[in-house]
């Protein structure tokens, strides 16, 4: 056995001492889609005790979206009026018809990108305005706006951005101010976490809040986060710990961060199945108004309409597991998805029915 | 089992892309869709090749080839269209002796990349040993086709007596993987949405009759085969044990993968197991025959990174598992949702 | 990913599993050949304090100990 494998089972044996120690069931929430994917990726489900459950917070960015702003930008595309460009899971999301904007990819006026860099080479051989579907946390969002400032300093004028960013902190403060939220700690997200830095959840130790721990992606990096949360919470701890320092600083990677101040202001939007959270999004600030495309086009608000049955805001939230969904594996699959939960690669439904609940 | 008529497939109403991923919608649309109208004793299960006649030595078998686009780094559609159907050929015991080609052109396609696509097959044709000994061609008006699609049959004459059969598989029998997953799918994509991915993806389309043929020794001991095109290695072992009494439990570390097909997936976000190959099958040997067969496979060139990847288990029936690098256990699903179409 | 190349405040080349793509390095405070970093969209976001592997394995076996007693493989 390789040396890692022994310390891996040494980091479980671990994990089941101090659950024993605790003595009782314990929620971990863990916020970043990735981890969403990864630790069912990894197996990491299949070795925590049963009294460790592990609840997907709302770190989907696509599964975050209301339905409506699919449709908003499926609008665009059938009127003619823009180019969309946007990453690949949004493409199949289905709005409120039940459509996804994969199905327009026929007019000619829809565009996959697997980087924010191809925006500036897609507005500069368009002559209709190019809309990019901008939704993500704090890792995305600085991506995003280096491409338009990129455009803008080349004089591409028609880059549009239809904004949907989220920020973590915000939503987590949300999620802890409903005094039943059952949650006793946070596996906090890797990369969103390289951005803000590791001070952005000081917020968590102070009163009401709960212990976190910043966690990497690889199998060793969830097991230790996973063990040092569970320390924490033992120990009656209520503190922020780093478990990726290799990665993330205190303070984070200023560039990025001195971009998104300069360009984008807090406001509050809905984020699917929780409502409106007060100052958790993102939006561009008055000076780059002409790069907004919802001001520019007169998009409408995103309404917020769940499909009969889908009960994605719930699983969003924290609240309901998967299979308790009626649809779920039925109706929705990924071959056949009905909320964004199953769509997205990174969606929570997706993530249980593909790599199973060994658990 | 499911009765054919209830599955999802016999309630929709058109055929989508993901039909044709390899996944399971394909599945589920051959088995319940069209499978039961020609099911027979001559044709009781969905195999790669068929007898010509109850008792023959000759196999048959027939592919269709609409890759985009048609030429990529390391093959194209012309060395797909004779490796592919040759490989279905081997992987059921037996050496490819002819092959027809139908050639169902778009109105447009340009003449040196059609001649391009032949000359490449005729090689290939002549590297496997076959012969093609008839064929077809026709033109479809422009925007009714796809460039150039191609539909090669082939027969073969049975080489291995024994039953090839994912019927024949046994607790305990090891899992082997001919070589390293992921390269022609990956190339096939990073081809047609120009990834600037800097040139080192090359499709591994190759006969692997020799390959295949240096396990024909192990007798009884061999099991089952098959090539693991659309919906890779995950696809293959996930049809060989649905439906069945038995398991699969893989190890995630023992897959063998080279290292830029794994970066390459790493940034889409991929995983190597469920993208298609052209030059990798999958074996099932007996408990006690796996180090035989890994001597044969790494004395072969295609088969030098061979790997016993995992063991057929009764614990986990009609499911594939794999146990992780740190030891936990996750579940290998049918590819699911739209992968990569027009990949082979 | 390790960055091969710089070639303006912009671009550059990484590589890793030799496999060359271009990316973005200008959220990179002083982005530097043989720096190793994070890729995120196209964008580097991070470089990574580089932790040895030995390194690694030495947080994990001291977080493997139990409490009060010696943990590690011995």
């Amino acid at each position: 056995m390789s040396e890692e494998s022994a310390l891996a089972r040494q980091l479980v044996s671990e994990i089941g001492a101090v659950t024993a120690r605790i003595g009782r069931p314990v929620r971990l929430m863990e916020v970043c889609g990735t981890h969403t994917v990864e630790l069912r990726k990894q197996g990491i489900h299949s070795l925590l005790p049963p009294e460790v459950v592990l609840v997907s917070g709302p770190g989907c960015p696509v599964c975050v979206t209301p339905s409506g702003y699919i449709d908003n930008a499926m609008k665009l595309v059938s009127e003619g009026r823009a180019v969309v460009a946007t990453f690949g899971d949004l493409m199949k999301v289905p709005g409120a018809s039940g459509r996804t904007l994969a199905s327009l990819s026929g007019t000619g006026r829809v565009k996959m990108v697997y980087s924010p860099r191809e925006l500036v080479e897609a507005a500069r051989s368009s002559a209709l305005p190019v809309v990019f579907l901008a939704v993500g946390f704090e890792t995305t969002v600085p991506t995003i706006l280096s491409s338009l400032m990129d455009a803008r300093e080349q004089g591409l004028r028609n880059l549009l951005l239809y904004t949907a960013f989220k920020t973590v902190p915000p939503a987590l403060r949300f999620l802890l101010s409903d005094p039943s939220h059952g949650i006793d700690g946070f596996i906090l997200p890797g990369h969103v976490s390289v951005i803000i830095g590791s001070d952005a959840y000081a917020f968590l130790e102070e009163d009401g809040g709960r212990p976190g721990v910043i966690t990497g992606f690889d199998g060793m990096d969830m097991l230790v986060g996973v063990l040092a949360l569970l320390r924490l919470i033992q120990a009656g701890q209520r503190k922020v710990r780093n478990a990726y320092p290799r990665a993330v600083t205190r303070e984070g990677n200023a560039r990025a961060l001195e971009l998104m101040a300069r360009t984008l202001a807090p406001r509050s939007e809905t984020w699917r199945g929780l409502g409106a959270i007060p100052g958790a999004a993102l939006g561009l600030q008055d000076w780059l108004a002409d790069a907004d495309a919802q001001l520019v086009l007169g998009i409408p608000p995103a309404e917020d309409r769940e499909a009969p049955g889908c009960l994605c805001s719930r699983v969003i939230a924290g609240v309901s597991l998967p299979p308790q969904c009626g649809l779920f594996g039925k109706r929705c699959t990924p071959d056949d998805p009905v909320g964004p939960c199953m769509v997205s690669s990174e969606g929570t439904c997706a993530a249980w029915f593909r790599y199973g609940a060994s658990r | 089992m499911r009765e054919p008529e209830k599955s999802p497939v016999n309630q929709a109403a058109a055929i989508r892309l993901e039909h044709g991923s390899g996944g399971a919608m394909s599945r589920e649309l051959v088995e319940n869709a069209i499978f039961p109208l020609f099911r027979s004793d001559a044709f009781p299960e969905l195999l790669d090749a068929g007898a010509l006649e109850a008792g023959s030595d000759l196999l048959l078998t027939t592919d269709g080839y609409v890759v985009d686009p048609p030429f990529f780094p390391g093959a194209d559609i012309g060395k797909l269209a004779v490796y592919g159907t040759c490989n279905d050929l081997s992987v059921s015991g037996a050496r490819p002796t002819c092959l027809s080609l139908a050639l169902i052109i778009e109105e447009g396609f340009p003449m040196e990349d059609l001649r391009r696509a032949m000359t490449s097959a005729a090689e290939a044709v002549r590297e496997v040993g076959a012969k093609v000994v008839t064929g077809d061609t026709k033109v479809v008006p422009r925007g009714k086709g796809g460039g150039l699609f191609i539909t090669s049959t082939g027969v073969g004459r049975r080489m291995f007596s024994y039953p090839l059969s994912p019927r024949a598989i046994q607790a305990g029998d090891g899992l082997i993987i001919s070589g390293p997953v992921g390269a022609h799918g990956l190339t096939v994509l990073a081809a047609r949405e120009s990834l600037p991915v800097g040139g080192s993806l090359r499709s591994d389309a190759a006969n692997l009759y020799p390959a295949v043929s240096s396990l024909f020794p192990l007798g009884s001991s061999l099991r089952f085969m098959r090539d693991a095109t659309r919906g890779g290695v995950s696809a293959v072992l996930n049809e060989i044990v649905q439906g069945s009494r038995m398991g699969i439990i893989v190890e995630d570390e023992a897959i063998p993968v080279s290292d830029d097909v794994r970066t390459v997936c790493g940034l889409l976000g991929l995983s190597p197991l469920e993208i298609a190959n052209e030059g990798v099958f999958v074996a099932v040997v007996a408990a006690g025959a796996e180090s035989q067969a890994l001597a044969a496979l790494h004395a072969q060139p295609l088969g030098r990174d061979a790997r016993l990847v995992g063991r057929v288990s009764a614990d986990c029936p009609g499911r594939v598992l794999a146990t992780t690098r740190v030891g936990g256990t996750r579940v290998v699903d049918f590819p699911r949702g739209l992968l990569l179409p027009r990949i082979c | 990913m390790k960055i091969e190349q710089i070639l303006d405040r912009r671009r550059a080349v990484v590589s890793e599993g030799g496999v060359r793509v271009e990316v973005d390095v200008s959220l990179l405070a002083d982005p530097r050949p043989g720096d190793h970093v994070i890729v995120h969209a196209g964008y580097a976001i991070e470089t990574l304090s580089l932790e040895d592997a030995e390194e690694r394995l030495e947080l994990f076996r001291k977080l493997a100990e139990l409490s009060g007693e010696p943990g590690g493989t011995g």
